[in-house]
This record gives C-alpha cells, structure tokens and sequence, in this order.
C-alpha cells in the first residue's frame, strides 16, 4: 500500500460521507458545509492526480466563491431546520432500481476501460504534475474555440440574472 | 539517524515549520502591541507602558489574560460550529505563511542549499488565494452560530465585503502574474531583479509598472482583512463588537489572532508582487550594505543601553539590560561570515513587510469607517473597473511588441 493509494481512499471516503451528510443534514449550513468538504476533498483528489491548476480553481471558484454566496443567503434568510416530508411514491420505486442500475452502469465501464491501464499522456501518475503553462498552450491554441463559446455562455448567463434582477421603473 | 537520512526532505519541513510557527506566532503577540504603541502616539498618549519596559511584556500578559478567561458558550448556538469557526480563522490564516519565501534559493545553511520557505509550489499565488478564499467561513460561521443578532449581521456583513472585494483583489494582480509569466512566488521576486536601462536608478520592481494594480491590491486587501476603513464586520458602534461578540477567552483571542495573521498574509503577498520580495532595492556593488542588518541591530542595542543607563527605573532597567544584550548579541552573530549571507533577504524581506504593516496602523489611526452602501459601491464602482482596466492595459502593454514583430 503506498502513500498516494491510502490517501485517495482516505480522500475518497471523506468526499462520499460529505456528499451523504449534504443530504441527511437537517439544517440548510449544515449542507452547504458538507457540500464545501466535498468539494475540498475532490481538489485534494485532483492535486493527486497531478492537476495543481484545476485544484487551486476548484478550491477558489467553487468552494471559495460559490459557496460563500450559499451560506451567505442561507445566513441572509435565515432559513430554518428542514421538514421531512413523506419520501415520494415515485422516489421509492423508481429511484433505488435506477440508482442500483447506474453505479452497475460505471462499474461496467469502468472496468472496461481503465483498470490495468495507464492514460497515454502519463498524466494520473501522481508524480507528474501538468503545468499551468502547458494547460493554457491548450486551452488557448487547440481548445480555443470552446473556451471562447463557453466565456460567451457565461456571460450571457451574467447578462440574464442582470435582466432579470432588473425592477422595472 | 537512519530515518533522518531516509527522509532528509520531511525533516527539515518540519523543523522549518516549527521554527516559523514560533516565529509568526511571537510576530503575531508582538504586532497587537505594536499597533497600540503607534495608534496611541498617533493619539498623544503613551499606549502600552506599565507591564514591562515600554510595556514590552503586554502581550505575554494579555495572553495569560485570555487564557484565565471563562469560556462562554451562548445557549442555542450551534456547538460544533461555534468551536470551529476560531480554529478554522486561525489555522487558515497561519497556513499561508508555509507557502511565502524569506529569502533567495541560493543560501546555504549549515553548508546544505536551502531555501527559506516551507513548502515551493509551483503555483503559489493560487494556492494562497485558495486559502485567504476560505478564510472566509471562519468570520461567517462565527456569526452564524452564536445564535446571536449583532454577530449574524456581521457575519453577513463580512461575507458580502469580502466576496466583493475578492474579485478586484484576484484582477489587480493578474497584472503582475502576466508580467512575471509566472504564478510560483520565487520566480516572480526572481523576475524583479535589475534596474531599469533607461532609468537605472529604478529597481526592476513591479510596484512601478503596476502602480495602480499594487494600489488596488492594497486597499482591496485593507478590506479583505476587516481593517478599518473597511472594518464593517466589528464596527463597534454599531454591532458591539460584530461576528466575535459571543466569543470569550482564547477563541477569541484566536481570531484576533487570525486577523494579525491575515495582514502579515497581505503585506507578505504585496512585498513579494509589488516590491520585489527579497531583493535589496540598492546595487549589488554596494557590497557594505550587508553589514546593514548588523549595523541595524547593534544601534538598537546602543539606544536601549543609554535608555536603560539613564532613563528606566526599577524592574524594567533590568528588562532593558536583558533585551540590550539580546539586540548586541544578535547584531554580533550577524557578523559572522555564516550567518551574514543568509541574513540578507529576509532583512530586506520583513523591512518592507514591516512598512506595509506600518501603513496598515497609520491608516487605522488616520482614517474614519466607511459607511455600508459606500463600501460597496467602491468595491464594485469604482476599484473593480479600475483593476480590469489595469489588467487589459497589461495584457496589450505585453501583447503590443508581439503583434509588431509578427506584422
């Protein structure tokens, strides 16, 4: 057992428990704050996989910036513990089957395309580490084009909460 | 022995981070008493004075203070958070100094080549802004579980200031990251060596060239550490003390721990940007100016001599003589030819820093607090413009040479 295996399995369970813990929680912070492990414990998983940039990213855009704006208007609204309904009809007969048949589903897959394989570019072994150089000769040479596209969706998407946020005068 | 020399790296990590550890945390008591000297002479009054000589021993007994303190919990909050958010405002905010260096690769120590930071990630600059990112949650969760009005609204408070000066905060240095070409933190002081050809008076440093960017970052990072002007999130007058005011005995002092830590944080990150981290900003040719920090020290000690000779009495002419050896001793070992050239970068490193922190006390004892809606619409009107502005500016500055070249 080396160190990198122990630490994704360690990164792994806290990720899967925050994840469980974001929906049993009863009160809204308590969420949003497993939401924020989770989220810390995939960069650590990233940083493993020898993706510094997208790490420090994922930590400052989602778990700095995104969340904060969450608990923020949890805090703002002050909203209360959750009431538990009764589980849907639809929830309860559907959901379990489909939910067993999906992880069967990447079981499946994954199996069949990664185990006993290393990627081509040698990237996932952990001691490479992809520069944040060379991640931008890409997104900016080869991936230009859907890095532009997805700007302008963004913006747009900007533009949109601007319109409608707008009151009317 | 064997596991020293099976894990040389580990090892000296951790004796690193201990020794930092020691040294920030001293800093940190050592800089409250600090701002009450300045602010109070700022005021006419003499500030800390009783405990010790010149009250130097203030900090030791306030740390005593908050120790012997009672614990309070307010009834209804929530337990778990209310004792994280301290811990987490504080650990946050020490966790960054491990990514700063003190000083140039090049030094040896104890005849090995080691360089004075704890951990050289490649991408420094973001991992420290992924850090102070989070540092956040501590101030919020600190007002949201005391289950207590004045801290909720400066929890709130706190949170909308610093999402919002965030962003002009990350724009204003991007300027120096295009100019530097790079986000680790050694290469970019390394990228300010030199002068100048047309002006070779002029360090390299990007302070010069990115003026308004390092103008921006400073007062962006003024408000991200909840200093006055921007200290909204305390404001006394009007929430009590805000997101800290359930909070009693050393959590407390934690976060007044952390807060010291987030200024050193900024004044580190600003010296490294702006003004060229460990570099002298005088020629290498001038070879006596090593002898500075030396010089420095033992001036120190002369003046504390004649005032422990002439004007201390009691109990602290006897402090004074204890500190007048310790600053004579000091100043002695920093003539030894080991000791000399590892001494140099950070001197130069923690004058500047300690400039920057000088300035974030004067603008404590100088200027009034902001009003809400004034902070914000300077936040988003006035310093977010500014720093895009300064940031496309760069970027055709940089890109400019380049579209001559290639028609």
């Amino acid at each position: 057992m080396s160190l990198p295996f122990i630490l994704f399995f360690v990164f792994a369970l806290i990720s899967v428990g925050g994840a469980l813990l974001l929906i049993l929680a009863r009160e809204p912070i308590h969420s949003a704050l497993a939401l924020i492990l989770v989220m810390m414990s995939l960069a650590v998983l990233y940083l493993m996989l020898g993706a510094e940039f997208i790490a420090a990213v994922q930590i400052i855009v989602y778990a700095g910036a995104i969340m904060v704006l969450f608990v923020f208007v949890i805090m703002l609204l002050n909203a209360g513990t959750e009431e538990r309904t009764d589980f849907s009809k639809i929830a309860k007969y559907a959901g379990l089957p489909l939910g067993i048949f999906l992880l069967l589903e990447l079981a499946h897959w994954m199996a069949h395309s990664l185990i006993g394989k290393t990627p081509a570019n040698g990237a996932g072994s952990a001691n490479v580490m992809v520069s944040t150089r060379d991640l931008s000769m890409q997104l900016f040479q080869k991936y230009l084009f859907p890095f532009e596209a997805t700007s302008i969706l963004i913006l747009i998407a900007i533009l949109g909460a601007l319109v409608l946020a707008k009151r009317d005068e | 022995m064997e596991f020293v020399t099976q894990h040389a790296v580990l090892v000296v990590s951790v004796v690193k981070i201990v020794i930092l550890l020691f040294l920030s945390l001293t800093t940190l008591a050592y800089l409250t008493w600090f701002e009450r000297k300045v602010v109070a002479h700022i005021q006419s009054r003499w500030g800390p004075y009783y405990v010790g000589a010149h009250g130097l021993l203030q900090p030791l007994a306030d740390g005593v203070k908050f120790l012997f303190k009672e614990d309070l919990t307010p009834p209804g909050a929530d337990k778990f958070l209310y004792i994280l958010a301290p811990f987490l405002a504080l650990s946050l905010a020490l966790t960054t100094i491990a990514l700063i260096p003190f000083g140039p690769a090049t030094i040896k120590i104890l005849g090995q080549p080691t360089q004075l930071i704890v951990a050289n990630v490649n991408i420094g600059l973001m991992f420290v802004f992924a850090i102070t990112s989070i540092g956040v949650y501590g101030v919020a969760l600190a007002g949201w579980s005391s289950n207590s009005k004045y801290p909720l609204l400066g929890g709130l408070r706190s949170s909308a200031q610093m999402i919002s000066y965030e962003v002009a905060l990350t724009l204003s240095v991007v300027g120096v990251v295009l100019l530097a070409g790079t986000l680790n933190f050694s290469e970019m002081v390394g990228d300010q060596s030199g002068y100048y050809r047309y002006l070779p008076f002029l360090p390299r440093w990007h302070v010069f060239p990115q003026c308004i960017g390092f103008l921006c970052y400073f007062t962006s990072a003024i408000a991200e550490t909840n200093r006055v002007p921007f200290d909204l999130p305390e404001a006394e007058t009007e929430l009590v003390a805000g997101f800290h005011t359930e909070y009693s005995s050393f959590k407390f002092a934690m976060f007044f721990m952390a807060e010291y830590a987030n200024m050193l944080t900024v004044s580190f990150l600003a010296t490294i940007l702006f003004l060229g981290g460990w570099l002298s900003p005088f020629p290498e040719t001038w070879t006596f100016l090593q002898y500075l920090p030396a010089v420095a020290l033992l001036g120190l000690g002369i003046y504390l001599g004649y005032d422990a000779a002439v004007v201390a009495r009691g109990i602290a002419r006897i402090q004074l003589i204890v500190i007048t050896f310790g600053a004579l001793v000091l100043g002695a070992l920093c003539l030894l030819p080991a000791v000399m050239p590892v001494i140099q970068g950070p001197f130069w490193f923690l004058l500047k820093v300690g400039c920057l922190i000088f300035f974030y006390v004067w603008t404590r004892g100088t200027l009034p607090r902001f009003r809400y809606d004034q902070l914000m619409s300077f936040g988003w009107k006035l310093l977010l413009p500014v720093s895009l502005a300064n940031l496309v500016g760069t970027a055709l500055w940089i890109i400019f040479p380049l579209l001559v070249k290639h028609g």
